[in-house]
């Protein structure tokens, strides 16, 4: 075994063909001014899309059958999560489908069929996990008593304002755990939307302090472990394709002004100070869209092994900084323009630095890498 | 009709047992790690002998023509056996510029008697080819050649001089680049394209010593030299068309190559696995988190290249950026490797100011002048810089 070991790289009929459908909708349905239309609204999205977003069936893609899923594999949700990043679509699609492939992952039991159902039918839902900044902190006081009542709160509980179902990280007899709590059941006043960078996407901190969980609600078990490794690798994988998405979109329209901004009596494209790095970042996005649909390639419906891992950390590694890489340029080669408000170089380099930051950044995830692949005998 | 999983399972396996039984012994001396190194008669006999040898067992020129020396078969087979020479390391099949460049031309847009007159001993290596594109004062301006070739009768008489001729003194073709018309209205219309013999008089290909010590390639002089007139492929005016061609093939963005390796691939595991025993103050090399980050960072950027490649043949992955992979391919691998070679020397302590011929330089040193050999492909072929323009000039669409 090498250090680079595995390289496949598959894309089926299926996967094909949702790329192009996804790509097709969120360029008609996602464009810029749509995009900023939505920058102050509360829930940062609007439901009319979503509903048709639930009508293409894709919040329940990767849920089987009898859910009222499409029994596809999580697989076929990455190009879909790369087309939304091209155009900055928000929406809780992303957080939405984490949420129920922690649940899926964590039971096979039926009492969690209806979550899964309203999820399947567009219910949004999210997972509260963070209790600090820290992507590599187990920190985890969000705990229920022995009457079932949760005290604690989370932060940076993606898309919170609209979800109708919260899966909060908990702990039961010193393992972790999960509990299904409906968004009916929270005390007024328990979310409290956070201020984020990139106003496309919308988090917030919830205080679960006084929520009665039924014995229904409770997932516990050695499989939620598992289940919990899973669901943050898949987030880094789907965050990743989201940012690759992103950064050719950014990198496209820097580009577009290169080839229409003229100084000194020539295009700007023309000068290689502003031409070569262009290529780099090309090249970091075609490295990224590579170790992204590598990724998907290994994704079973079992829990990821080490190659899916190394597959997601690359991917989430390498777009989280092809992202930030063409924002920053983004910004800069627009001149004074690239530092308005108005310039859409403002929305990439927001959505690069909140992008980066979700599931771990990249020298996170290189550091896990380095360990994977350094400290075991080749 | 395209050979089954099976029989390609099988034919892996055969040439798996074939290299595994004719892979050569260690010669003794410093082998040439690419094309580009082939410095002495010695490097030379050797390599030419073992790319007869793959030829006679059928493993080279696979897909090209039968009747041309040739197998006939689809590429697969091919890209099979160079991917078993790579896992068994042979040695590179060293006549690349015939193997890579000017066969594959000649197969795609030669005559049927240029075919029948060139190929075969491209791949038996009986002809070496080189290439006489570059001079002293165009080398990235390649369009402004200057050598010059006046229509005399049925010959051509050329002069000028062309510089960094790979094994341009053991050549016995040239493919050259040189200027029928001088009056031409655009500089590149007034260049034609020559399949031209070396072994005439007023060709004199003179050694030049490279960064590593040794040799390999040649300033190579024409002074009133005679060459046939039928040497030159296509029409007058063509020149730069075809070279362009050339030039695809030789950045590996168009396919039909005869195949083998070109390169003996250094490959980042190598490194680490060479690395295992060194320490930096005192501890494991490996535990020092600044290395162990600076090496996932290039274990990333060789699988990235890698999986780039495969992800090239998908179709419907391909749509954002049309041939960005493609035209990229050059560059990522020559840059990647510069930077992971001169890592490797970088991480040797004090042995990383040895070189090759001291007993204590590590693996003879032969990371150190495996880092000086890399620039022959951040250099060779289109610099970097000027793949850079083609790059956001052909793929973004940026201006000149
Ligand atoms: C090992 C080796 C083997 C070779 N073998 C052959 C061979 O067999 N046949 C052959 O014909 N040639 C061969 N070459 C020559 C090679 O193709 C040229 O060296 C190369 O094209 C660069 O030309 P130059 O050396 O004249 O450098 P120059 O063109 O003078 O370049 C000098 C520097 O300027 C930069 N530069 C030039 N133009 C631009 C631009 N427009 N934009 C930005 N930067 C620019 C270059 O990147 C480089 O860094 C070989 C070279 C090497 C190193």
């Amino acid at each position: 075994m090498t250090v680079i070991n595995n390289t496949s790289l598959a894309f089926d009929e299926d996967q094909a063909m949702i790329l192009d459908v996804a790509r097709d909708f969120c360029r008609e349905r996602s464009p810029i001014g749509a995009v900023r239309a939505q920058l102050d609204a509360p829930l940062g999205y609007d439901q009319a899309l979503w509903q048709e977003m639930v009508g293409l069936g894709w919040p329940g893609l990767a849920l089987p059958e009898s859910v009222g899923g499409s029994g596809l594999g999580i697989r076929h949700a990455v190009g879909i999560a790369e087309a939304m990043g091209r155009a900055l679509l928000g929406t809780p699609l992303i957080s939405t489908t984490l949420a129920a492939q922690l649940v899926a992952r964590a039971t096979a039991e039926e009492r969690v069929d209806a979550f899964l159902a309203d999820v399947a039918a567009g219910v949004p839902a999210t997972v509260a996990l963070l209790e600090n900044p820290d992507w590599g902190s187990d920190q985890c006081q969000c705990l229920f008593d022995e009457s079932g009542v949760l005290q604690g709160a989370k932060h940076f509980v993606p898309d919170a304002q609209a979800a109708g179902w919260f899966v909060v990280v908990t702990r039961h007899r010193e393992l972790p755990a999960l509990a299904l709590v409906r968004a009916d059941q929270l005390p007024a006043g328990a979310i409290v939307p956070h201020t984020l960078i990139d106003e496309t996407k919308r988090a917030a901190t919830v205080d679960f302090s006084g929520v009665q969980l039924t014995p229904d609600a409770i997932i516990a078990g050695e499989q939620v472990t598992v289940a919990l490794c899973d669901f943050y690798l898949l987030g880094a994988l789907l965050t990743a394709a989201e940012a690759t998405g992103s950064a050719g979109a950014c990198l496209d329209t820097t580009v577009e002004y290169l080839k229409t901004r003229k100084q000194f009596g020539k295009l700007i494209g023309s000068y290689q100070a502003l031409k070569h790095p262009c290529v780099d970042i090309l090249m970091a996005i075609d490295s990224a869209r590579s170790f992204v649909y590598h990724a998907a390639t290994l994704l079973e419906d079992g829990s990821l092994g080490r190659d899916a891992e190394i597959a997601c950390r690359m991917a989430k590694a390498q777009a989280g900084d092809a992202l930030l890489q063409a924002g920053d340029r983004a910004v800069q080669f627009h001149g004074g323009m690239g530092f308005t408000y108005e310039c859409d170089a403002q929305l990439y380099i927001r959505r690069a630095q909140w992008s980066s930051q979700q599931f771990g950044d990249a020298l996170h995830h290189r550091k896990r890498l380095a360990a994977l692949l350094l400290d075991t005998a080749a | 009709m395209s050979a089954t999983e099976q029989e390609l399972n099988a034919f892996r396996q055969q040439v798996s047992a074939w290299l595994a039984d004719n892979k050569p012994a260690d010669p003794g001396f410093l082998l040439p790690q690419s094309f580009m190194e082939v410095g002495t008669e010695q490097q030379l006999e050797f390599l030419r002998e073992w790319q007869y040898r793959v030829w006679n067992a059928g493993y080279l020129g696979m897909a090209w023509p039968k009747e041309y020396g040739g197998g006939g078969v689809e590429p697969v087979f091919q890209s099979i056996v160079d991917q078993e020479m790579r896992r068994h390391a042979v040695p590179i099949c060293f006549n690349v510029i015939g193997l890579g460049w000017a066969g594959p031309l000649i197969n795609h847009i030669g005559s049927e008697e240029e075919k029948a007159r060139y190929l075969k001993g491209i791949l038996t290596g009986e002809d070496i080819w080189c290439q006489g594109f570059s001079e002293p004062d165009h080398g990235s301006d390649l369009g402004n050649a200057q050598t010059r070739a006046v229509r005399d009768g049925d010959e051509y008489i050329v002069n000028g001089t062309k510089i960094w001729t790979t094994m341009g003194n053991f050549a016995k073709y040239m493919i050259l680049l040189a200027r029928t018309n001088p009056n031409a209205e655009r500089k590149y219309d007034g260049l034609s394209f020559f399949l031209s013999p070396m072994q005439v008089p007023g060709i004199d290909a003179r050694p030049i010593r490279k960064i590593t010590g040794e040799y390999g390639f040649t300033e190579t002089f024409f002074t009133d030299a005679r060459i046939p007139a039928d040497c030159l492929m296509g029409a007058e005016g063509q020149g730069w068309k075809i070279a362009m061609q050339t030039l695809q093939y030789e950045r590996g963005a168009e396919a039909g190559a005869a195949g083998g390796l070109a390169f003996v691939r250094v490959l980042i595991n190598d490194m680490i696995e060479e690395l295992r025993d060194m320490t930096r103050d005192g501890e494991p090399l490996l535990r020092d988190p600044v290395v162990r980050d600076q090496l996932v960072q290039l274990i990333m950027e060789e699988k990235a290249n890698a999986l780039c490649e495969k992800r090239g043949a998908i179709q419907a992955l391909g749509t954002d950026y049309p041939f960005s992979l493609q035209l990229s391919h050059k560059l990522r691998f020559s840059e990647y490797g510069r930077r992971m070679r001169q890592f490797a020397v970088g991480l040797q302590g004090a042995a990383g100011g040895l070189y090759v011929g001291d007993a204590q330089a590590r693996q003879g040193g032969f990371w150190q002048r495996a880092y000086f050999n890399n620039f022959s492909t951040t250099i060779g072929g289109g610099t970097s810089q000027v793949q850079a323009n083609i790059i956001a000039e052909h793929v973004l669409g940026l201006p000149k």
